[in-house]
């Protein structure tokens, strides 16, 4: 897989041909995505059909991580508007989104026949204890991105802790600690980075 | 025959149009707020629906988190299933609209202006003071999660440490994670 990453770097970008064909991989790319797409949206949309470069997937990410939203989301409409304006974000968003919502849906309704069954139900409880592990493992992995992080890493580290205790110990509502914290310490790194 | 209509159409039936529209109202609120992800509004979710309003126990919550978590697709997909389980297919569309409105305007509108000219200093800064924060929202969502497994400590914080694990030190797919848990579950390890 790396010989052929390395041959398509200096292959030409495609675009997607119609609206249908980024229905298509969007859709093809949400059903391989259990427990996250992004690594899936990275194989697909990069190597696979080649419609962006690696930098570029790297700055729609940043942009998508950005902005509020589940950024596979919000990278899938940003390609599509790229590609095929409000039609292709439409198309790209409903991919995403049209089968995986009826799977679980099923899913969800089925439980609730099959709830009564104690394996089912100690199945469920055990994913979900595995579920908040992948999510603080995400956490882990993305601490050492702090290292280059405008307010210092000792400063950073510290808000990671009172954010988590914030919002996960004392259950202060998100609306306030992203208005008050965030937009304190967004002003910090604006005042850091001009000088 | 019109019962299980009903149910599917409105679910449990505890909730009417006032509610719906609160419930609507709070979940574009969120999606404005889900600044890393829509798995990050989890704890603000779990305190509202749960906590504020009582529509759903701490149990029924993981467990709608858990089981969108271990179908193919976007994480945001629990979202529908609380909505599922809150008020049917009525609360689906409530939940999944009120969750995507906002940010899919608001992400057409940046992709579409960051292309015309890029604001590097703003954005940077933004992109900065949020990271911290991002973070300690992700922490927070774990430890959430693992509110109604408490009485099991040892067999949570296993297999929360090894979804850890395998997440910081290999690239295997979190469906083998799932996969152990879902079988040590299965087995009776927590209850």
């Amino acid at each position: 897989m790396n010989d052929r990453q390395e041959d398509l770097a200096d292959e030409a970008l495609r675009r997607p041909a119609s609206a249908g064909e980024l229905f298509r991989v969007f859709n093809r790319l949400a059903l391989q995505g259990f427990g996250g797409v992004l690594p899936i949206a990275q194989r697909e949309l990069v190597d696979r059909q080649r419609w962006l470069s690696p930098a570029q997937f790297v700055e729609t990410l940043s942009l998508g991580q950005v902005l509020p939203g589940p950024n596979i989301v919000n990278m899938a409409l940003i390609i599509g508007d790229r590609f095929f304006g409000l039609r292709g974000a439409a198309a790209a968003l409903a991919g995403l989104l049209a089968a995986p919502l009826l799977i679980v849906l099923l899913l969800a309704a089925l439980y609730g026949r099959l709830a009564g069954i104690p394996a089912v139900a100690g199945a469920l409880r055990g994913m979900g204890a595995v579920s908040a592990g992948l999510i603080i493992g995400i956490a882990v992995k993305l601490l050492p991105t702090l290292k280059s992080n405008p307010l210092g890493r000792p400063l950073a580290a510290a808000l990671v802790a009172l954010s988590t205790l914030l919002i996960g110990w004392w259950r202060v509502p998100l609306v306030w600690v992203v208005l008050g914290l965030g937009s304190a310490t967004t002003a910090l790194a604006a005042w850091r980075l001009r000088r | 025959m019109s019962a299980v209509i009903d149910h599917v159409l409105w679910g449990p039936g505890l909730l009417g149009g006032a509610e719906l529209w609160a419930m609507f109202v709070h979940f574009m609120l969120l999606s404005l707020l889900a600044i890393g992800g829509a798995i990050t509004t989890t704890p603000e979710m779990q305190r509202w629906v749960v906590g504020e309003r009582g529509w759903l126990t701490d149990a029924q919550f993981t467990t709608s988190v858990a089981l969108a978590q271990s179908a193919p697709g976007p994480n945001l997909l629990f979202v529908a299933v609380i909505g599922w389980n809150v008020a049917g297919l009525a609360g689906v569309a409530t939940t999944m609209v009120g969750s995507l409105l906002p940010s899919t305007t608001l992400a057409l509108l940046a992709a579409r202006f960051s292309r015309q000219r890029q604001d590097q200093w703003l954005l940077r800064a933004f992109k900065g003071g949020m990271a911290p924060l991002t973070i300690g929202m992700l922490l927070a969502t774990g430890w959430v999660l693992t509110e109604p497994l408490r009485a099991h400590a040892v067999a949570t914080a296993a297999l929360v440490l090894m979804a850890v694990a395998v997440m910081r030190f290999t690239r295997w797919s979190p469906l083998w994670p799932i996969a152990v848990g879902a079988a040590a579950g299965a087995l009776g390890m927590l209850g």
